[in-house]
């Protein structure tokens, strides 16, 4: 076994890093205070290749391996975890799924545009009534003609809308359950497609979360993704590799908490001395340190098992699970060592505190993630 | 030590293009050793005629150091009119002539500067090299590097000292080539050995968080560049020196770079390196609006506004208001400092002033440290109490 | 003339704005600051995109360093230059600014053929601005400093510099050195897109002290001019006096401290 990132992902890891210091951490205060969408930087990462990371060249992506996206998302989160989830979500949900089960003619259509950040893409299965149930889920396509009736509402859809174009879920046949859902490639323009306000969230503020609302929306039969009925396959896939790439958003997040700590206490004196002297302190970072460590090694074993075509979905959700709460825990002790500061929106673990609640949220909140480790090892 | 076999030699020139120190030379065809050799044996290895052969051991001694001597300050001036750092550099070399009980020589090169030569003894000069011909100015690498080095090599001086400034830069390292020898960049303190002429040359490195003090042990000249702002000039009005008028021929080598136009900069109405007080923000301003607050202060004193790297770095306000290791080096009487925190990288730039005084909120800054008066508080509040405890006053 | 060959010289740098003074051992906490890409020989390499955009050519981008090294050629070729030359060799340690532009200079032959070497000015771990001079001087080329605007005109290069005082434009014949400031422009970021092809490990030559045919007598510490004596922190003046309180009677005692002192 050997832990060394190879010469590709150490020269993507300081591509991201290089950018996102310059690029996304002077700014991300501002982003997150103003809920603004960081449209300048995400400009700027489409022609640098951030938009297609896993894509192979063919298709206008860059060909890099799962390894080398989850170092990306973690550098990008590092600086600014909203950036880091706009551009997690258009790779993992939004390209992926195409690249994965698209046919010729949708990879041609779709995923090229994606690949080269020309569109931005994102994912719809949660519904106002359907979270960690999506089985739930009230949206419905009914066939009419060459096309599918889109009629339903997605809430929380991360890039929704800034997005060119959402993967979709909708029951094809309600009877079926599970196996009655299909994935549709829906283009905003489409008549009856509309997006709700930007939601005001706890974190993650720049990026731009809200409902999509589908009245009559009729989607071409060309744009079913996948097999007729297999949408919830293809959301659970498309969602394996999105819950490695939001376990690396959240180890970003925690890195941060973490070297904000370092810093701060050494710096900061009481009682006549840096607080670092302090073995309380010593004692937090150093568990910090370790449970950083302990994510990371999950993260790069679910994405190394991607990448060997191994199955990865229930390293992927002990991944998700166990960087998240690290981030939380991290991000908590830290606004902790920071004290009153912690409590200002001038210091960055106040916005990490924040930011890592949301992400032990979404995709999949830690208690789905446990049902599914839990279904895996116990079956 | 390297012996030559002169017989044999194709005059291939590959031994000339093969060494490293100018060891060896072809004369009418003919090859011989300079006291340049270090009998490497660089030489000998590209030798196809087996024209070069070793003959015993590398001494390891380089040159002869005892043929060295003097110190040299090639002078800059610009338009007939000497650049400040020439009078600080032949203050440098005087004291240090000084203690070495050497002479200090000035070479300046341009045209119509014949009455610089004057003003370049009263500084400290016992004898100056002038160089006065139309091609010689203004300043270009080739000639001047030429014109220089004929001179170095005739009277071979032990020390060799010039700003570090555009021109200092350009023509310092090409000179440190053509010996040879070696070069220390932008010297903040410069000492010698009274015995053998070792200079000890003191620079910053790490963005001025570390000082290297680097020597030239077995090369001559040794060779600096030293920062403007750094040493202190002396002038004696009733010095006498001598005065040697250089030859000087144009060559069409001189013309490889032709200057097109030069056009001068509009004046900076800040001057920081001449303040007598300067006023300096930080981040600690928290944005920069509050640079006004500044400039109010600095006007009660007549004084400019200086400025950190991080803030300039943040587009606060422009880089010429910028005092560090990599803005300029001030020696004002009165520095305040104004939510800095002192960073290494600054203190390079300010920590000679006279009097220092910081007013930051965190008594334990590094800036409180070196401060002569730190006051601990909020700028937005003390400033304006400073503002209005002055102005009667003055 | 076909296209410009362009060679870039760049090197590795630990991060010195990261670079911090331990509060406790007032050491230098070396440990975990990252290397990156010297700021501007990243100028350098943008000028050098620049003018193959216009004229089209080749870009060679040349450092010397340790084995990690390589990765700022990854990082220029990611950048868009079409290859990366490492110079790496246990003899190349301790090298000065002589001793490195000679070792470049030798590397520089063995490649052949150029129109043009760009430099940054100076490396900001040394900032000493003489490997590009002195690099020019072993190949016996012009050389121009402080190039904040370069452009090629019928086989010659027009620069305008950046003076103290003044802004000069020079013509010179190709082939020539140019070292360039931070105003030159402002680069690019490496592009994920060419990670595949920078990494592939067709575009990077690495030669050592054998491939350059120079002893090591010339090569390294032993061969350099200069040496390093002493490394210390720079002096801090003794503490003064810290003044706390109301604003209005901090503000009065200092005035009467400069007043003692004779400031006012």
């Amino acid at each position: 076994m050997d832990f060394k990132l190879t010469k590709q992902q150490k020269l993507t890891r300081n591509i991201a890093r290089d950018f996102a210091r310059h690029e996304l951490e002077p700014f991300a205060q501002e982003w997150d205070e103003k809920m603004e969408f960081p449209r300048e930087a995400i400009a700027k990462m489409r022609s640098l290749g951030f938009m297609g990371i896993c894509i192979p060249q063919e298709y206008g992506g860059c060909g890099l391996d799962t390894v080398c996206y989850v170092l990306t998302i973690e550098e990008l989160a590092k600086a600014c975890a909203s950036t880091a989830i706009i551009v997690g979500v258009h790779n993992s949900m939004g390209a992926y799924p195409i690249y994965l089960l698209g046919t010729d003619a949708q990879k041609k259509k779709y995923l090229s545009g994606l690949a080269a950040g020309k569109k931005l893409g994102a994912f719809a299965l949660t519904e106002p009534n359907a979270g960690s149930d999506p089985v739930s889920m009230e949206t419905t396509a009914e066939q009419q003609g060459k096309s599918y009736i889109l009629n339903g509402t997605k809430t929380f859809i991360t890039n929704g809308g800034t997005s060119d174009i959402v993967i979709v879920m909708a029951y094809t046949d309600r009877s079926k359950r599970g196996k009655g859902i299909t994935a549709f490639i829906v283009e905003k323009k489409f008549k009856g497609f509309t997006a709700g306000p930007k939601e005001n969230k706890l974190g993650i503020r720049a990026s731009d979360t809200c409902e999509l609302i589908f009245e009559n929306c009729p989607v071409p039969a060309t744009n079913v993704l996948g097999p007729f009925g297999g949408g919830l396959n293809a959301a659970l896939e498309a969602l394996n590799l999105g819950r490695v790439g939001v376990a690396a958003q959240a180890l970003g997040v925690a890195r941060r908490a973490m070297e904000a700590c370092v810093t701060y206490s050494r710096e900061r004196k009481q009682f006549g001395r840096p607080i670092a002297d302090f073995q309380a302190i010593q004692w937090a970072i150093a568990d910090m340190a370790t449970e950083i460590e302990a994510a990371r090694g999950l993260i790069f074993k679910a994405a190394t098992l991607k990448d060997q075509g191994a199955s990865f979905a229930t390293e992927g959700a002990m991944a998700k699970l166990y960087a998240s709460e690290v981030a939380m825990r991290t991000a908590t002790k830290a606004v902790q060592i920071h004290g009153g500061y912690g409590c200002m929106k001038d210091y960055a673990v106040e916005r990490c505190f924040r930011d890592a609640k949301v992400i032990e949220i979404y995709e999949g909140t830690s208690e789905i993630q446990r049902l599914i480790i839990a279904r895996d090892v116990m079956r | 030590m390297i012996t030559l076999i002169p017989k044999k030699c194709i005059a291939c020139k590959l031994c000339v293009k093969a060494c490293l120190f100018g060891g060896v030379r072809l004369e009418h065809k003919t090859p011989v050793l300079t006291e340049l050799c270090t009998g490497c044996g660089a030489c000998i290895d590209v030798c196809r005629a087996g024209a070069i052969v070793s003959s015993g051991k590398s001494t390891g001694q380089i040159h002869n150091l005892a043929l060295y001597k003097g110190i040299w300050v090639i002078a800059e001036q610009r338009r007939a009119r000497l650049h400040p750092v020439t009078a600080e550099l032949l203050g440098k070399a005087r004291e240090l002539a000084d203690v070495r009980k050497t002479n200090v020589s000035a070479v300046v090169l341009g045209a119509d500067i014949k009455h610089l030569s004057n003003v370049l003894i009263q500084h400290g000069a016992d004898r100056v090299f002038i160089a006065d011909a139309p091609f010689l100015e203004p300043y270009r690498t080739i000639p001047a590097e030429r014109v220089i080095a004929g001179l170095i090599d005739k009277h071979k001086p032990e020390i060799i000292l010039l700003g570090a400034t555009t021109m200092g830069r350009d023509l310092a390292p090409r000179l440190a080539n053509r010996f040879r020898t070696g070069l220390t960049a932008d010297c903040t303190g410069l000492t010698i050995a009274a015995d053998d002429g070792l200079l000890h040359q003191t620079r910053p490195a790490f963005g001025g968080n570390i000082m290297a003090t680097i020597t030239t042990p077995r090369h001559r000249p040794q060779m600096a560049t030293v920062r403007p702002g750094v040493m202190q000039p002396q002038f004696f009005p009733d010095r006498n020196g001598e005065t040697i008028s250089v030859k000087v021929k144009q060559q069409a080598s001189d013309n490889a770079v032709q200057i097109l136009k030069t056009v001068k900069k509009r004046k900076s109405s800040i001057s920081l390196e001449k303040a007598e007080v300067i006023v300096s923000g930080g981040r600690g301003l928290g944005e920069s609006k509050n640079f006004r607050l500044l400039e109010k202060l600095a006007r009660v004193f007549s004084g400019q506004v200086g400025a950190s790297r991080a803030v300039v770095d943040m587009g606060w306000i422009a880089h010429e208001h910028q005092v560090g290791q990599t803005g300029k080096t001030v020696r004002p009487r009165i520095y305040i400092a104004c939510g800095i925190s002192g960073a290494v990288q600054h203190l390079a730039g300010m920590q000679e002033s006279d009097i220092i005084i910081a007013i930051n909120k965190d008594p334990q800054a590094p800036i409180m440290q070196i401060a002569h008066f730190g006051l601990v508080g909020d700028f937005k509040r003390i400033i304006p109490e400073l503002i209005e405890q002055l102005k009667p006053a003055s | 003339m076909k296209g410009l060959r362009i060679i870039v010289t760049v090197k590795q740098v630990p991060d010195t704005a990261d670079v911090k003074i331990d509060p406790k051992t007032n050491s230098l906490m070396r440990e975990g600051i990252p290397s990156i890409l010297n700021p501007e020989d990243k100028n350098a390499v943008e000028a050098a995109l620049c003018l193959k955009q216009q004229h089209g050519g080749t870009i060679i981008a040349i450092t010397m360093g340790p084995p990690q090294a390589e990765e700022v050629l990854g990082e220029v070729l990611a950048m868009g230059a079409d290859q990366g030359v490492l110079l790496t060799d246990r003899a190349f340690a301790g090298s000065d600014t002589l001793i490195t532009a000679f070792t470049l200079s030798r590397a520089i032959m063995k490649l052949g053929k150029y129109d043009l070497i760009l430099c940054g000015r100076q490396a900001i771990d040394g900032d000493t601005a003489q490997v590009g001079p002195q690099l020019a001087g072993f190949l016996e080329l012009p050389q121009v400093t402080y190039a904040e605007h370069i452009s090629i005109e019928k086989g010659n290069a027009v620069v305008r510099r950046g003076l103290e005082d003044s802004t000069e434009w020079v013509r010179v014949k190709l082939p020539t050195l140019v070292t360039v400031t931070a105003a030159v422009n402002a680069p690019r970021y490496p592009m994920l897109y060419n990670v595949e092809a920078a990494c592939d490990g067709s575009r990077i030559i690495i030669w050592g002290a054998q491939e350059l045919k120079v002893p090591e007598t010339m090569l390294g510490l032993n061969a350099s001019p200069t040496g390093v004596k002493k490394i210390f922190e720079p002096e801090r003046k003794k503490k003064g006096q810290i003044i706390t309180g109301d604003p209005k009677d901090m503000t009065g005692i200092l005035i009467d401290k400069l007043q003692e002192l004779n400031m006012l």
